[in-house]
């Protein structure tokens, strides 16, 4: 960065200051929240929502992206829209299944089992036994 | 051949972009440990949502220490920023000292990590005791490695790097604010695999 | 590392070789561990060109099993230096055979081609024809070099492990790779049986040999090894890529905007991006996979899995698919790293030889930027076959016909580029030619794997191979040989062999056609690929057996032929006809520099574009080009006396 003034150097370590106490109070309120039972669902976004906004913070402040150039930017948003497609094509993939393999998007019946390690070894090898 | 050809722009900002060099490289650079850590929790979700069932994660891992190795983090990223702002402002001892605290807080968080690995081990929590032992252990891991990594980039500007300081002050200064951003990213990592790791409930 | 001296740029000859300078470097840092980056560029050419023939090599010894089942090879020297596990009675055991091809796959791509078009090309070439002094980051570039070499010492070292190197494809698809070649215990575990032990082990020397025998035991497999390689591999692609991208963006010269680009520079840009953006989810996936075969998890082995009749020990609920998805969704912008800087080489070579501008510049330019973007949203019809739902496939294959037009528009402008032009038929215009319908042939026969039904019928067959052959072997290989054959003069002052350089020319172009488009025939006839015995034990595959030793004949004298431009290469960089600093009379500004260009590049300083990057045939002009960095005699700039085409 060029040179900055004195009083522009100090004004940003309040900021930072500022930045630095919301994120231990958003970590504290973040621990609380996973204590208070929400159901699975409504527990996730909560939780992705406080760390987004934790998050933002820090790329923003802490890394000077709200003053950032436009190049930055340009190629930030690249990778978001890479994440996104990754992310997104990579589940639905997986929700959108043929033939007796359930897809996510499909609920599976829930059998309420342990969770075991070794699993009974499988009853005449079907299709899984083909060469790769 | 001579070894100091200087290339333009690692001081200064090309004037079209508004960038010095070595902040565009390390902006690329995080946008492909985005790509990484985006596989990783896409595999996370992945295979949350196809398993029958899923760990509640407080119930294995120490939130407590979790915590506290989030606020270390985020301490770390404090003073980083403020060793930058230091440099900024001209004071070489103070940056000195800020960048000297992140290194502490770097260590703090690997020996707590250290600690809760051992526990586990000890209680029989290993990678391949179900897929989300394996995700825990292989994304905290990984993220490990890149706090040894900023350690080591931290503690080569806090010593002999930063001769730098005075021979091509502004050169330095670049340099820390560059080493703060690829920190700022592995904190911000931190912050989105605490609660995916430690607090999400299970299924 | 040492404090750099904030020395002021020196002018002149300063940077030349003899000038008397304070320090002058040694001869490792001058010519080992350079941070200059034409050497690094020449290191990476080097070594790229070595890993290339070895490759090659590779697949010329699963030839004769393939034209020849089950006969000892006739070459006893290297049946013993294979050895009898992996030659057995002279006989290629099916395990040697999945090992070949394994690595034959991963050296030509990982070792071979990425290295020599965006290593060695791309390195050379970029700074020199931005009118930059060097790249970026030049001690970063000199990284990058070393990292892949340790990556290729990795990868060849997997073929001395306990039983063999990878040999579960290039592709390295799990369960299989998961279980391939496995180490008896996990890594953890044989960790904690070292130090356990510590006591009972010899000396200092004993127990720090014991830690890499007993401790790292787990690791030395041939699947670990390349898994290990690919890591170093993907770190050398990522540091390099973002040394590309930040020098083409920041050290541009004065006068050179984004669209006066030579098309060689874009191609590197958009390649850089694809590798930068692309290689960590798999650089993830790799490290998952060590995870599996060191650490004991199941994120690619699904419950119940059952091995050899056993079920398989593990925790379950891991996805096979997964790895697909994260390997895919590299290994197909890969495939664009592949084409586009040789696409950007012949674009080079086409314009200069027939002495006009490129028909379409600005869309080749765009077309090359949407290809880019295109290739992250395609990598699933590799996987049509994998159980995915219609909506999903029908998706996967939209975006895949999609993404053929900008290719066929690149195509298409380079072809229209021939039209009207004065055209030279030296070596170099000879393989950028051949390039144009061989890419056709790959292209075109990619389009039916595109298209999910017919996909059912081709995919994992031979027509497969016959498709990405075509691509890689007379495309994309054609396109560095042409590179290498243009611009040797620039960094060696000397012109190689034209004589030499047509007999390698014809004789490459008619075997690899001999060896490529019978593929065809065999894929459509349903012979699959990989198959030990090349589907001599299969009866829809009798028909086409004979083709088999057409291919390996025509491999091996392939083989025969490159040794002619071996010979040309070194022959031609001791008695070679000297060259001028411009010998093909181009206008780009590598042709602007002494030969071979100095250190520092440009010994006048950084020059001045003043014009487009194909300003061949200017009408008006006494000259039939006009280069770059000249200002005109007359005043007047180049582009306000030519009617620019697009």
């Amino acid at each position: 960065m060029s040179a900055h003034t004195p009083e522009a150097v100090q004004k940003q370590v309040r900021i930072y200051r500022t930045v630095g106490a919301v994120l231990i109070v958003g970590t504290v309120i973040t621990v609380l929240a996973a204590n208070v039972h929400l159901g699975i669902i409504v527990g996730i976004i909560v939780a992705l929502i406080i760390a987004t906004v934790k998050g933002s913070l820090v790329a923003g402040y802490f890394m000077h992206l709200f003053s950032e150039k436009k190049l930055i930017y340009m190629v930030l948003a690249l990778t978001a829209a890479v994440v996104v497609v990754l992310a997104g094509l990579l589940v639905f993939s997986y929700g959108d299944q043929q033939g007796h393999r359930h897809g996510i998007f499909q609920m599976p019946e829930r059998h309420v089992q342990p969770h075991h390690e070794t699993a009974a070894p499988a009853p005449a090898p079907e299709k899984g036994s083909h060469v790769p | 051949m001579s070894a100091a050809i200087e290339i333009p722009y690692n001081s200064v900002e090309r004037p079209d972009t508004g960038l010095y060099n070595a902040k565009l490289g390390i902006w690329l650079f995080l946008a492909s440990e985005v790509m990484l850590f985006g596989a990783l929790f896409s595999s996370y979700v992945l295979l949350r949502t196809g398993a029958e069932t899923w760990e509640h994660g407080a119930e294995i891992l120490s939130v407590p220490l979790g915590t506290i190795n989030t606020l270390v983090l985020i301490a770390s990223s404090v003073t980083m920023v403020f060793s930058y702002a230091s440099l900024q402002a001209g004071n070489f001892a103070r940056f000195r000292m800020f960048l000297g605290m992140t290194l502490v807080c770097a260590v703090i968080f690997m020996v707590i990590k250290g600690f809760e690995y051992k526990a586990k081990f000890e209680h029989g929590f290993l990678p391949s005791t179900s897929t989300y032992m394996a995700l825990y252990f292989t994304m905290t891991a990984l993220h490990a490695l890149h706090v040894i990594g900023g350690v080591i980039v931290n503690g080569y500007l806090w010593g002999p790097g930063s001769k730098m300081w005075l021979t091509d002050p502004q050169r330095f200064t670049n340099r820390v604010e560059v080493a703060g951003l690829y920190w700022h990213f592995v904190d911000l990592v931190w912050i989105f695999l605490f609660p995916t790791l430690y607090l999400l409930p299970g299924k | 590392m040492a404090v750099e001296p904030t020395t002021t740029q020196s002018h002149g000859g300063a940077a030349s070789h003899g000038e008397a300078h304070h320090d002058e470097l040694s001869f490792w840092r001058k010519y080992i561990f350079s941070t200059d980056h034409k050497v690094i560029g020449i290191q990476y050419g080097v070594t790229a060109l070595t890993f290339l023939f070895f490759g090659f090599c590779l697949v010329m010894t699963m030839r004769w099993q393939l034209a020849y089942p089950a006969r000892p090879l006739p070459w006893n020297w290297l049946v013993k230096l294979l050895g009898d596990s992996r030659m057995p009675g002279g006989v290629m055991a099916p395990e040697f055979y999945n090992q070949l091809g394994a690595m034959h796959g991963t050296i030509m791509i990982f070792l071979g081609v990425v290295p020599l078009a965006v290593g060695a090309f791309g390195n050379y070439l970029v700074p020199l024809q931005i009118g930059a002094q060097d790249m970026a980051f030049p001690k970063l570039n000199m990284s990058s070099y070393w990292v892949y070499f340790i990556g290729g010492i990795v990868m060849l070292g997997s073929f001395f492990m306990p039983g063999g190197s990878a040999q579960s494809g290039w592709t390295s698809y799990t369960p299989l790779a998961d279980i391939a070649t496995p180490a008896s215990m996990t890594l953890g575990a044989a960790l904690v049986h070292y130090f356990t032990n510590l006591g009972s082990l010899g000396g200092i020397g004993g127990k720090f040999a014991a830690f890499f025998t007993t401790g790292l035991a787990p690791l030395w497999t041939g699947q670990t090894m390349w898994l290990i390689g690919m890591v170093f591999l993907i770190t050398s692609s990522l540091l390099g890529s973002v040394n590309t991208i930040t020098t083409i963006i920041q050290l541009r010269t004065k006068g050179l905007t984004f669209m006066r680009l030579p098309f060689f520079v874009w191609s590197q840009l958009v390649t850089g991006f694809l590798l930068l953006l692309a290689f960590p989810p798999l650089e993830a996936a790799g490290v998952m996979q060590l995870m599996d075969r060191l650490g004991g998890s199941s994120f690619f082995l699904p419950t119940g899995l059952v091995v050899g009749g056993k079920a398989l020990e593990v925790s379950g609920g891991g996805s096979s698919l997964l790895w697909q998805h994260l390997f895919w969704f590299l290994a197909h912008p890969e495939v664009y790293v592949l084409i586009l800087p040789a696409m950007g080489i012949v674009a080079e070579i086409i314009a200069n030889n027939t002495r006009k501008p490129l028909w379409g510049y600005k869309s080749m330019v765009y077309s090359a930027l949407f290809l880019g973007f295109m290739s992250f949203v395609v990598w699933a019809h590799h996987m049509f076959l994998t159980g995915m739902g219609t909506a999903i496939n029908a998706f996967f294959q939209t975006t895949t016909m999609i993404i053929s037009i900008p290719s066929i528009i690149i195509l298409t402008a380079l072809i229209l580029s021939l039209w009207g032009g004065s055209i030279r038929f030296n070596v170099p215009m000879c393989f950028a030619l051949a390039f144009l319908p061989m890419f056709a042939i790959g292209g075109l026969t990619g389009l039916p794997l595109g298209l999910a039904s017919a996909d059912i019928h081709l995919h994992d067959t031979m027509y497969v191979i016959g498709h990405f052959h075509y691509v890689v072997a007379p495309g994309t290989l054609f396109a560095l040989f042409a590179g290498i054959y243009f611009w040797f003069p620039k960094v060696t002052g000397r012109k190689m062999n034209e004589t030499l350089g047509r007999i390698h020319f014809w004789g490459s172009l008619v075997f690899m056609n001999g060896i490529f488009m019978p593929m065809f025939i065999q894929g459509l006839a349903g012979v699959s690929r990989r198959l030990y015995d090349g589907g001599a034990s299969y009866l829809h595959a009798q028909h086409v057996l004979g083709l088999n030793k057409v291919m390996s004949h025509s491999a091996w004298a392939l083989g025969v032929v490159q040794f002619v431009f071996i010979i040309n290469f070194f022959w031609s960089l001791f008695a070679g006809r000297k060259a001028n600093d411009n010998p093909w009379e181009s206008t780009t500004l590598e042709w602007a520099t002494p030969t071979p260009p100095p250190h520092g590049n440009f010994p006048a300083g950084p020059p001045q574009v003043y014009r487009g990057p194909y300003e061949y045939s200017v009408p008006g002009k006494k000259q039939d080009f006009s280069p770059q960095n000249h200002p005109e005699a007359d005043g007047k700039n180049g582009e306000a006396n030519h009617v620019s085409s697009h």
